[in-house]
């Protein structure tokens, strides 16, 4: 598509220019490549600079800061070690870390469980297959906060249609999805479950698609199922892209925090996570200490952990898959 | 052969390749599962068209009525005053469009410089924005609240559209796009001619570029509108993007429930338009992220 242009058509020419520019020019031409490069990375790095990585690596230092909403031009006397020991001791840490890891299992395993079966349909020879790859994705596209909005109303406890459902088809009557505990989590990573097993299929569907088809012919030949194709030549061909599913997934689920703020109908207990902390996740229980309680410091310990179990787990994660990688 | 970029014919091209065993015709079966699965993404968007254009009483009924009513546009005017949905969704096109902007533009320059041009310190910085594209923004709340308060811009939209206005994944995105797309002979043949790297950024990259700034720019478009939780600390009610006169909306300010959902659809009609519009792409950019992610 692109005119090609070999060294020896543009030898002459060249040759012709460059003894005709005069030795300023070269020197601007050089200056150029040299720093040019710079000037085109710099927007970047200082706009990155200045509202990422410095925020980013800033938090430690907060966090071991008495440092207070009210006074947030000010950094706080120092704290040392007292906002994580406070936290430790704290029952309500707690209780979002055990929330924050059930809603992250209840909705990341069924969801790629489910979009891997989707993207298998999917890569079927399909009539509009474009068609169905954009329904699938249509739910990625609304936002948490509508998405909860909606699905908080399906799952009411008197009027919902989920509710409606499940009492005639299974005869399970007003189950309280916003109250009780389980219920409401289960309802909650539903929301997640439908915001993103569309999204997780596509991925998959990529990777399904670049598998060579000898793999399959060789199968066939060999006399394998159709269930036992997709077992042990789609599943291990998708392994890497598993794995980036599973780490992604599993990050977005430890950030969780649209879905069950908007999820709790009431305005005043909606950072708590229902009146009880049903389903206080991390993320709203770092909003409710900076920003409710105003404790800023005490916030940012609550980052910091969070992001210690974010590295750890995709330190854990690296280390299962190459043992798995290792041992076939 | 540099045309990795534009999803529909390398798809077509796969297909053709495909025999017997990876892409059998789909039976009916895989249409039906399909069919449902298609019924579970849009009943939910089709049930808030309903009840936005009802009354609370009908969305109180059991069983659920599925028929829409005729107080749509009143709904519509009634969440439009109630919770500044209106300055919501001016202040969501303005945030959005500026952080698309920026991301694309400065991720291509970075992009470029990263992909085809050699300069020292170039592996580190990479390293630095590739290592830093799964580290979640959340992070860095409190500090940057903090910076914000110096820089007298709560309640204000710059806050918003600083933190995101270049991310590293828009940068790994074009780099990885731009290394295939542009042949190094081009940049070189370009250079030999005399032309400046600003010139041919500009008249040889950006051309080339075009289809995968489109996807980026549509994708951080739609995440952008769709980001709750540092709108949410930093904005107040009274200056809101859509996410947060959301949840503004749902807090109970306002007991009607079909008011609230016709707010809420109201926020998401801009970003569907956009995706019923640009579905095709968005798919063909999610699915080629794979692949290079």
């Amino acid at each position: 598509m692109a005119t090609t242009i070999t060294p020896q058509s543009t030898a002459t020419p060249t040759q012709r220019r460059r003894g005709i520019r005069d030795r300023a020019g070269d020197r601007r031409s050089r200056w150029d490549q040299k720093f040019s490069p710079y000037g085109f990375v710099a927007p970047f790095f200082i706009v990155f600079g200045a509202f990422g990585l410095y925020p980013l690596v800033w938090t430690a230092w907060v966090s071991v800061h008495h440092t207070e909403l009210i006074n947030a031009d000010q950094m706080g006397g120092w704290a040392g070690f007292q906002n994580y020991v406070n936290l430790l001791h704290d029952s309500f840490f707690w209780n979002a870390f055990r929330n924050t890891v059930s809603l992250a299992i209840l909705s990341a395993v069924p969801q790629l469980l489910m979009a891997l079966g989707l993207a298998h349909l999917l890569n079927y020879k399909l009539r509009g297959s474009t068609f169905w790859r954009i329904s699938v994705l249509a739910p990625f596209a609304t936002s948490v906060a509508a998405a909860t909005v909606v699905f908080a109303q399906l799952f009411n406890r008197d009027v919902g249609t989920v509710n409606y459902v499940l009492h005639t088809v299974f005869g399970i009557s007003n189950v309280d999805f916003t109250n009780s505990k389980w219920p409401a989590q289960i309802a909650i990573s539903t929301i997640v479950i439908w915001r993103w097993t569309g999204y997780n299929a596509l991925i998959y569907l990529a990777a399904m698609q670049s598998i060579p088809n000898e793999l399959y012919e060789a199968a066939t030949v060999d006399g394998a199922s159709q269930w036992r194709q997709f077992r042990e030549v789609t599943i291990p061909s998708l392994r890497p892209t598993i794995i980036f599913t599973i780490i992604i997934s599993t990050i977005g689920s430890i950030q969780l925090f649209g879905e069950p703020l908007l999820f709790s109908s009431g305005g005043t207990n909606a950072v708590t996570g229902g009146a009880d902390r049903q389903y206080q996740t991390l993320a709203m229980y770092f909003y409710e200490r900076g920003f409710n309680n105003g404790h800023l410091g005490r916030a940012a310990a609550v980052a910091w952990l969070m992001f210690l179990i974010i590295v750890i787990f995709v330190i854990i994660n690296t280390l299962i898959a190459r043992r798995m990688r290792d041992s076939e | 052969m540099t045309t990795v970029a534009i999803p529909a014919p390398s798809r077509a091209h796969k297909n053709k390749l495909r025999g017997a065993g990876g892409q059998r015709a789909a039976g009916w079966l895989t249409y039906s599962i399909l069919t449902l699965v298609f019924l579970l993404s849009v009943f939910p968007f089709f049930w808030t068209i309903v009840a936005a254009s009802t009354s609370n009483t009908e969305i109180n009924k059991v069983p659920p009525n599925l028929i829409p009513g005729p107080n749509l546009i009143k709904n519509f005017h009634a969440a439009l005053t109630n919770v500044n949905m209106g300055t919501a969704l001016l202040n969501s096109t303005i945030v959005s469009g500026c952080v698309a902007l920026g991301t694309v533009a400065f991720g291509t320059l970075a992009g470029f410089a990263f992909a085809k041009l050699k300069f020292r310190g170039r592996n580190v910085l990479l390293f630095i924005t590739i290592g830093t594209t799964m580290v979640p923004m959340q992070i860095g709340i409190v500090p940057l609240y903090m910076l914000m308060n110096k820089l007298h811009l709560i309640g204000r939209l710059p806050a918003v559209i600083l933190p995101t206005l270049v991310t590293a994944f828009g940068v790994f995105f074009l780099r990885q796009y731009l290394i295939r797309a542009v042949p190094d002979d081009l940049v070189e043949a370009a250079r030999i001619d005399g032309a400046s790297l600003l010139r041919i950024f500009w008249s040889v990259v950006v051309p080339l570029a075009r289809p995968a700034m489109a996807v980026l720019g549509m994708l951080t478009f739609m995440a952008t509108w769709n980001d709750l939780f540092w709108p949410l600390i930093v904005l107040n009610s009274d200056n809101p993007t859509v996410q947060v006169a959301i949840d503004n909306l749902n807090a109970g300010y306002v007991p009607d429930m079909s008011v609230i959902l016709a707010g809420t659809l109201l926020g998401t009609i801009p970003v569907l338009a956009v995706f019923i519009l640009l579905g095709r792409q968005i798919v063909g950019g999610i699915m080629q992220g794979a692949i290079k992610g």
